[in-house]
């Protein structure tokens, strides 16, 4: 072992790669960690707070859905209520109508009845006095008998 | 492939010795290869050729081999490192993004799990460390005669490669890093708290000539023991690398069986570089932490 210069030379040596490392390596490269370190907490931090929005979501989601179920179900309910009304309510106004309109069928036909009984008790009349005439045309006055022929056209 | 050598302790010695660049002094004599002998008229700024030449340099002479391996392999962690850091996005990561950033992730929680204080420096500091340190032991893999014999045929007479096996490199960083835990022990706990750190324990305050001593010891051990244990470390494993390397000179068998070694002792070898990196960047992480501590 012998010592020279070189001992000096080294010390110098050495100092001035520490120094390099200290200013342009060492800080840029744990720089870059730090940030990355940094980065890589916020993107689970993220996560974590995106799965938790998830599940409000879902929550939120299935009470929406558990709403609109419940009103669905008041609607049909309402609407099947109304249906059973509308169609009572048809029921209720064909009746009538029906009733209605056989009243004035029966009126009608009570109507024509009565009509076609007085024309033939016109027709019948009118032909008893024919025949009434025809037999009597000799021996009786029509004027005579014409109270008797009234009574018998009140009698049809 | 040691047939080129004299002998197998030459090739040893030649396999050990620094490229280093110094001046000789007036008066000295230089042998040659051939065994022909030069007397410097004056003095002279050389490579040193052999053992004797390093030591007549002295002090102000410098191991080139070991400052441009050393200073290429920082280099090139500090440009991989500087890429992906200016290339950093929060994205994902790929390539090598992914893998600086495993690294820093792994440092950063050394760091943290070792240095209970706030201080910007540790850190990157530890990340310098570790990874300077492993990519020179990991020079260590190489087989130990490609670049020297390159080096040797572009006429560089000697090439270590792995600057993790020269005490000067690891006693540089040791030395600059005991001289932060003075500086932060000073700082946190100023200077007469971190004498009284020194003097007043273990033992009763009359006792502080011993507490002293035993603290001294304590404290100047630390960077030493921090730069032996790497370089004992590496120029061990170097040593049984270039024992290995002899085999290969001893006809065929021998050869097969020294390839067989050399192969499990690498394999083995990259537990070792790294686990040296890791325990010279956790001592240096706990040094500074004990600097910061107020007790300990």
């Amino acid at each position: 072992m012998n010592f020279n210069a070189t001992l000096i030379g080294q010390s110098i040596t050495f100092i001035f790669f520490v120094w390099f490392c200290m200013k342009f390596v060492w800080p840029p490269v744990m720089n870059a960690l730090e940030t990355r370190k940094k980065q890589i907490a916020d993107g689970l931090a993220a996560a974590d707070r995106g799965k938790h929005e998830l599940e409000l979501a879902a929550k939120k989601a299935g009470d929406n859905m558990r709403d609109a179920k419940a009103q669905a179900a008041e609607v049909i309910a309402q609407a099947e209520k109304r249906a059973a009304q509308i169609i009572e309510e048809a029921k209720t106004a064909a009746k009538e109508e029906g009733d209605r309109q056989l009243a004035a069928a029966q009126a009608n036909i009570a109507q024509e009845t009565n009509r076609a009984r007085e024309s033939l008790r016109e027709q019948v009349a009118g032909l008893a006095v024919a025949g009434a005439e025809k037999i009597l045309r000799r021996e009786v006055n029509a004027q005579t008998h014409a109270d008797l022929l009234g009574q018998l056209k009140a009698e049809l | 492939m040691a047939t080129e050598y004299a002998s197998s302790g030459e090739y040893i010695k030649h396999h050990l010795q620094n490229l280093t660049y110094g001046q000789l002094p007036p008066g000295f004599e230089r042998h040659d290869a051939h065994g022909n002998v030069e007397v410097l008229q004056q003095a002279t700024w050389t490579f040193a050729h052999g053992a004797e030449e390093v030591k007549a340099m002295g002090f102000w002479s410098i191991n080139v081999d070991s400052m441009v391996f050393s200073i290429g392999l920082g280099l090139i962690f500090l440009f991989l490192f500087r890429m992906a850091a200016k290339k950093a996005t929060t994205g994902v990561p790929a390539g090598l993004q992914n893998f600086v950033e495993w690294v820093v992730e792994f440092i950063d929680s050394s760091v943290r799990g070792s240095f209970s204080h706030q201080n910007p420096l540790v850190a990157p500091l530890a990340l310098t460390v570790f990874m300077w340190v492993f990519l020179m032991n990991a020079m260590d893999l190489l087989p130990v005669d490609w670049l020297p014999y390159a080096a040797a045929a572009s006429g560089i007479p000697y090439m270590k490669i792995v600057p993790s096996t020269d005490p000067n490199v690891t006693f540089g960083m040791s030395l600059s890093i005991f001289f932060l835990v003075l500086y932060y022990s000073v700082k946190m706990k100023g200077a007469g708290g971190f004498f009284s750190e020194l003097a007043f324990q273990p033992f009763p305050k009359f006792l502080f000539p011993v507490n002293l001593l035993l603290e001294g010891v304590g404290l100047i051990a630390k960077p030493i023991s921090l730069a032996l244990r790497l370089f004992g470390n590496m120029y061990a494993g170097e040593m049984i690398f270039i024992l290995i390397a002899l085999m290969f000179g001893g006809g065929w068998i021998l050869a097969l069986f020294g390839g067989a070694l050399q192969w499990a002792w690498a394999v083995f070898h990259i537990l070792i570089i790294t686990l040296q990196a890791f325990i010279f960047m956790t001592l240096t992480i706990v040094y500074l932490d004990m600097a910061h501590a107020e007790h300990h």
